[in-house]
This record gives C-alpha cells, sequence and structure tokens, in this order.
C-alpha cells in the first residue's frame, strides 16, 4: 500500500521534470556541466579561437543560435538546418557558403562568424571572400572561378556570353588579362582601397 | 500543426500566389544604397552585401524566431524562492493536476452519456440534433478549459450565426479552438491529425461541421476552397472558424495570412487572441511536443489566461485585392493582440522558399551591373 503510494508520487514528480521548463536548468546545475551548458572556460576556448573578435555575451548567444538551428544537438549544423532558414535559402550564394560551413561544430562556427565582427580587419573580410571565389581551395582564383561566382548572382538574367565580355573588360581596364590568376594579394588590391563593409550585429539580450 | 518533420521539399508555386511581395518588407542591404558611376572589376568582385545578409541570416532571422518557445524568466535562483518554488511544483502536480483530470473525466462523463443518444436516437430530426450536440460540444469545451484553469475574458459582441461570414483568427495552439468553441460553437477547417485527437476530429467534430484539408497536397487547395465557399453560403451551417496563419505560431509575431479565407465573398469577423505569458507559454511547439505532453503541461501550470477579442467585421474594399484584404485584417489583429508582423509564409517550416526569390535577387543584381555597364 505504502510502496504504491511512493509510485504514484514519484511518477508524478518524474511528469513534472519533463514538463518543468525550469527544472532542466536545476538539473544541469546540480549534476555539474550539461553538454546543453556553456562553461566560462569554454566560452574563453572560444573566443582564443576567434582572435578575440566576439565579446563573452556575443559568444553565448551564438551559442544559443547554434542550439536553436542545431535541432536533435549533434554538435553541429546540418546544410538541411541551415537551409530551413528561408532568409539563407533565398541567398544567391547560399550553395557557396553551405560548403564552407556545413558541419562546423561550435568553435569554428564562431571563427566562421568572427569575420563578420565589426571588430574584424578589412584583410579577414576580403580572405573570406576570396575563399568563396576559390571553391578548390588552391589559392587562385581563375577567370572562370570568378564567372562561376557571377552566374550565381545573375542567373539566368545575364547571357553566358555577356557575362565573358564584362569580366574580360573590366578585368582588362584593371590591369589584368583573361588567363591571370588572382590572388588573395590582387583582391586585397582591388577591393581594400576604399573599404569594405561587411558586419552583423550579434543580438545580445 | 503537424507532428513530425519529414525533410523539407521545395514548395510548390501555388503557395506563392498567398504571397505579396516579400521584398518589400524585408530590410536588404543591398537595395538601400544602389551603386552608381562607371562598373570597375571591384564592383563584380565585391559580393560583401550579399555575404552579409547570409551570414545575417544565420546569425538571426525573423522567421526562426516566430517559432521559439519563450518560457518567461526562471525568479527561482536563490535559496529563499526555490523552496517555495518546489512546494509550487508539489501542489500543481499532486493536488491540482489530479483534481483537474478528475473534472475532465466527469466532464467526458457527462458529454458521452449525452451526446452518444443525441446522435443516435435523434437520427431523424437534423435540426433538433444538431442544436443538442453544439450545446453538448460548447460543454465539454468548458469543461476541457475549467480543467487547465483557464481564465479567459471575452470582449466585443459575441459571434452570431448569420451566412455569409467567416471568422479568422491568429494561432497559438490547438487549445485556440477549445476556448473559442467554448463560447460560440463553430466549423472549423483543421489538419487531420494522427492518434487520438483523429477520433476525436473524425466523431465529435464532425457533427458542427469540420473540414480537412491535409497540408503536404498541393491540390488539396482548391477542393478545400471549394468546401469553405459551399459550407459559407450554407444558411444553417455554424460559422467558419479559419486560422489565415496555417500553422502555430509563439503568440509574439504573426505570420502571413493565406488568401483562402478572404476570397469567398463573405464579411470576415476578426478574432484576437493573446494569452498572459506569466501563467503559462501557452505556444504549441508542434515539433518539440506532442500534443498530449501540451495539455499535460497546460494541466499542470497554475492557470490558463487569455484575453480575446472579438473585432469589427471587415468587408472587402473595392478596388481591393484578397491579398491586401488578408494583410489589412492581420494588421488589425496584430495591432490588437500586440504582434509583431513577419513577412513569412507559415508553410515555410515544412517545405522550403521557391526560387522566384532568389531569382528576384539575381535579376536586381544583373539590372544594376548592366545598368552601369552603360554608363560611361
Amino acid at each position: 500500500m505504502l510502496t504504491r503510494n511512493y509510485l504514484f508520487i514519484f511518477f508524478f514528480l518524474f511528469l513534472a521534470v519533463s514538463l518543468e521548463p525550469n527544472s532542466s536548468k536545476i538539473l544541469s546545475e546540480t549534476m555539474g556541466n550539461s553538454s546543453s551548458m556553456l562553461t566560462q572556460y569554454d566560452i574563453e576556448e572560444v573566443q582564443q579561437h576567434c582572435q578575440r573578435l566576439f565579446s563573452q555575451q556575443e559568444i553565448v548567444s551564438l551559442y544559443e543560435r547554434f542550439c536553436q538551428l542545431d535541432r536533435n544537438a549533434k554538435g553541429f549544423i546540418s546544410a538541411d538546418e541551415f537551409l530551413s532558414v528561408p532568409e539563407f535559402a533565398m541567398n544567391p550564394l547560399s550553395q557557396r557558403l553551405l560548403k564552407m560551413v556545413d558541419g562546423l561544430n561550435f568553435k569554428d562556427f564562431v571563427a566562421f562568424l568572427s569575420a563578420f565582427s565589426a571588430k574584424a580587419s578589412v584583410q579577414m573580410k576580403i580572405k573570406l571572400i576570396f575563399k568563396v571565389y576559390d571553391s578548390d581551395g588552391n589559392g587562385k582564383v581563375s577567370f572562370n572561378d570568378i564567372l562561376e561566382v557571377l552566374r550565381d548572382l545573375s542567373g539566368s538574367f545575364i547571357s553566358d556570353n555577356q557575362r565573358e565580355q564584362v569580366l574580360t573588360q573590366l578585368l582588362k581596364e584593371a590591369g589584368y588579362s583573361k588567363d591571370s590568376y588572382l590572388t588573395l594579394d590582387d583582391f586585397i588590391k582591388v577591393l581594400g582601397s576604399p573599404g569594405l563593409k561587411m558586419e552583423v550585429e550579434v543580438p545580445v539580450d | 500543426m503537424s507532428s513530425s518533420e519529414g525533410k523539407l521539399k521545395p514548395s510548390s508555386s501555388e503557395l506563392d500566389l498567398d504571397r505579396p511581395n516579400i521584398e518589400d518588407y524585408l530590410p536588404s542591404g543591398a537595395s538601400i544604397h544602389e551603386p552608381h558611376g562607371k562598373l570597375r572589376l571591384r564592383d563584380l568582385l565585391d559580393i560583401s552585401p550579399i555575404l552579409t545578409e547570409a551570414a545575417g541570416a544565420i546569425v538571426d532571422d525573423s522567421f526562426t524566431r516566430c517559432f521559439k518557445s519563450n518560457p518567461p524568466e526562471p525568479w527561482n535562483w536563490n535559496v529563499y524562492l526555490f523552496p517555495l518554488w518546489c512546494s509550487g511544483v508539489v501542489f500543481r502536480y499532486l493536488i491540482l493536476f489530479p483534481v483537474r483530470a478528475i473534472v475532465l473525466t466527469i466532464g467526458w462523463m457527462i458529454f458521452l452519456s449525452c451526446f452518444i443518444p443525441v446522435h443516435f436516437l435523434l437520427k431523424g430530426n437534423d435540426s433538433l440534433r444538431k442544436k443538442w450536440e453544439r450545446v453538448l460540444v460548447e460543454l465539454i469545451c468548458s469543461f476541457f478549459v475549467a480543467s487547465w484553469t483557464g481564465v479567459v475574458k471575452y470582449h466585443g459582441p459575441r459571434p452570431s450565426m448569420r451566412p455569409k461570414q467567416v471568422f479568422v483568427a491568429n494561432h497559438t495552439s490547438m487549445i485556440d479552438f477549445i476556448i473559442l468553441e467554448q463560447m460560440t460553437a463553430f466549423a472549423v477547417i483543421m489538419q487531420k491529425h494522427p492518434g487520438w485527437v483523429g477520433l476525436l476530429q473524425s466523431t465529435i467534430l464532425e457533427s458542427v461541421g469540420c473540414i480537412w484539408f491535409n497540408r503536404s497536397e498541393a491540390k488539396d487547395r482548391e477542393i478545400v476552397t471549394k468546401k469553405l465557399r459551399e459550407h459559407s453560403q450554407g444558411a444553417d451551417n455554424n460559422p467558419l472558424l479559419i486560422f489565415p496563419e496555417g500553422t502555430c505560431v509563439n503568440n509574439q509575431y504573426s505570420v502571413m495570412f493565406k488568401k483562402g479565407a478572404f476570397e469567398l465573398g463573405c464579411t470576415v469577423c476578426p478574432v484576437a487572441i493573446k494569452y498572459n505569458k506569466i501563467f503559462v507559454d501557452a505556444f504549441w511547439n508542434s515539433r518539440k511536443q506532442s500534443f498530449t505532453m501540451h495539455l499535460l503541461q497546460l494541466m499542470t501550470s497554475w492557470a490558463v489566461v487569455c484575453d480575446v477579442w472579438y473585432l469589427e467585421p471587415q468587408n472587402l474594399r473595392p478596388g481591393e485585392t484578397a491579398i491586401e484584404f488578408a494583410e489589412r485584417v492581420r494588421d488589425i489583429i496584430s495591432v490588437r493582440a500586440g504582434l509583431k508582423k513577419v513577412p513569412w509564409d507559415g508553410y515555410l517550416k515544412y517545405s522550403r522558399p521557391s526560387p522566384k526569390h532568389r531569382e528576384r535577387k539575381q535579376q536586381s543584381f544583373a539590372e544594376s551591373v548592366l545598368r552601369r555597364l552603360e554608363e560611361k
């Protein structure tokens, strides 16, 4: 008789723990670190990894966002989960960015986004742009590489011929030829002069 | 309101016809500053605005915010308040919950013992049977609301049964329907659910007149529109209640209304529902919780407190399209219930945005390049 009462009480308390939104916070605090909480040590490690370009509060916000996108707490965000953000899926360069961002763990995710911090140098931002163009990662951007990105950006609204024409002409005017390969330094020369604005603000509640 | 998340697929173009131009709403960095002057290599290579938009979407986007459960801030993190909270939990789970479960069971027993005889014995006398069934459905909904200690404040004139009118409301959870149904027996249009909810839908809700739709079928929309129109023309059908958002939203935002309810040629009566979050967060996050768990959560919280406003009926203005009408009504409801409007289609929860939006961005980029090519 007594054990049955205890069983009922345990059942109700179990229900409480699973339904109460606050109980998981208590549990993870009493049982030490659980996988969904960041310790101070973790935050500092991530901050080091991204060259201190994000403040600690921003890293905590980014972690909440990471957990929100990573639906089954696998530790990384899959391509499908990125594409479930409609604003991202609509972006013409989403496939290229996906290659760079798919399957990253939180530390590398923050490192990727750090190029968009207001404190990041212009060189870091240009480096990211270069990486987007240099899809095979050989350190050189060819005429075709640029054409491919242009194709993503303009779709069927400019013909292939016209794209080639415009690019050849502009390369000539800038002192390059159709066969030349652009390196990171060339990119810095072309894009660096009046400065580059590529910043994203991390919402901090 | 589906209970399982399948793989996302590109949306059918039919769903897009519902939406006005998203670009009018979205803050787009590239469109704010139109570049001028002769085209240089730099302008072709500079993809920074597009990358900024993409990174901005990764960091925070207005669509995901609509479906985020925001439970109220925990207040019990010190040694004085924590025992208070614990005793609250004990009270809610060991005293309130059993009492409520008993109340609900009694309600079901009364309901079934009246409904089954009425349904079968009065088969010949349709209008009397319908009247009784309406009253009984209102009764069981009141029992449901009592089982969560629902404190609902209704503002505005009660809906009357007239032909050629439909009711639209913002959608937070399936309990929206129950709260509205306890005051007036509405006919509703719903997604067919599996499990015990589906059973209830097919037996009891049939009696108040319900229309089923299947979100995953594209052709389904025409059939459903036809059924809606037939229902709203009928004089002795229950007034139709439609949730034009098409999915549950977290009661802080409102997503775009589908135009189906607004092109039936009827008067549209907006209803705004706002839940008080201090007592419980009534948002049913169908990806995280089944409906049963959601109900259990409501039954073990202190109370469900909400306000329901019946707002002034609206008609299609001359020269207004159905989409503009839908947006105008959404505006009325959002202002009344304190919701922020976002320009997204709720169905993007289940499918990808159509390539049309990407193409629009590509087109504006192409046009800008070609235009500047002309400038020498």
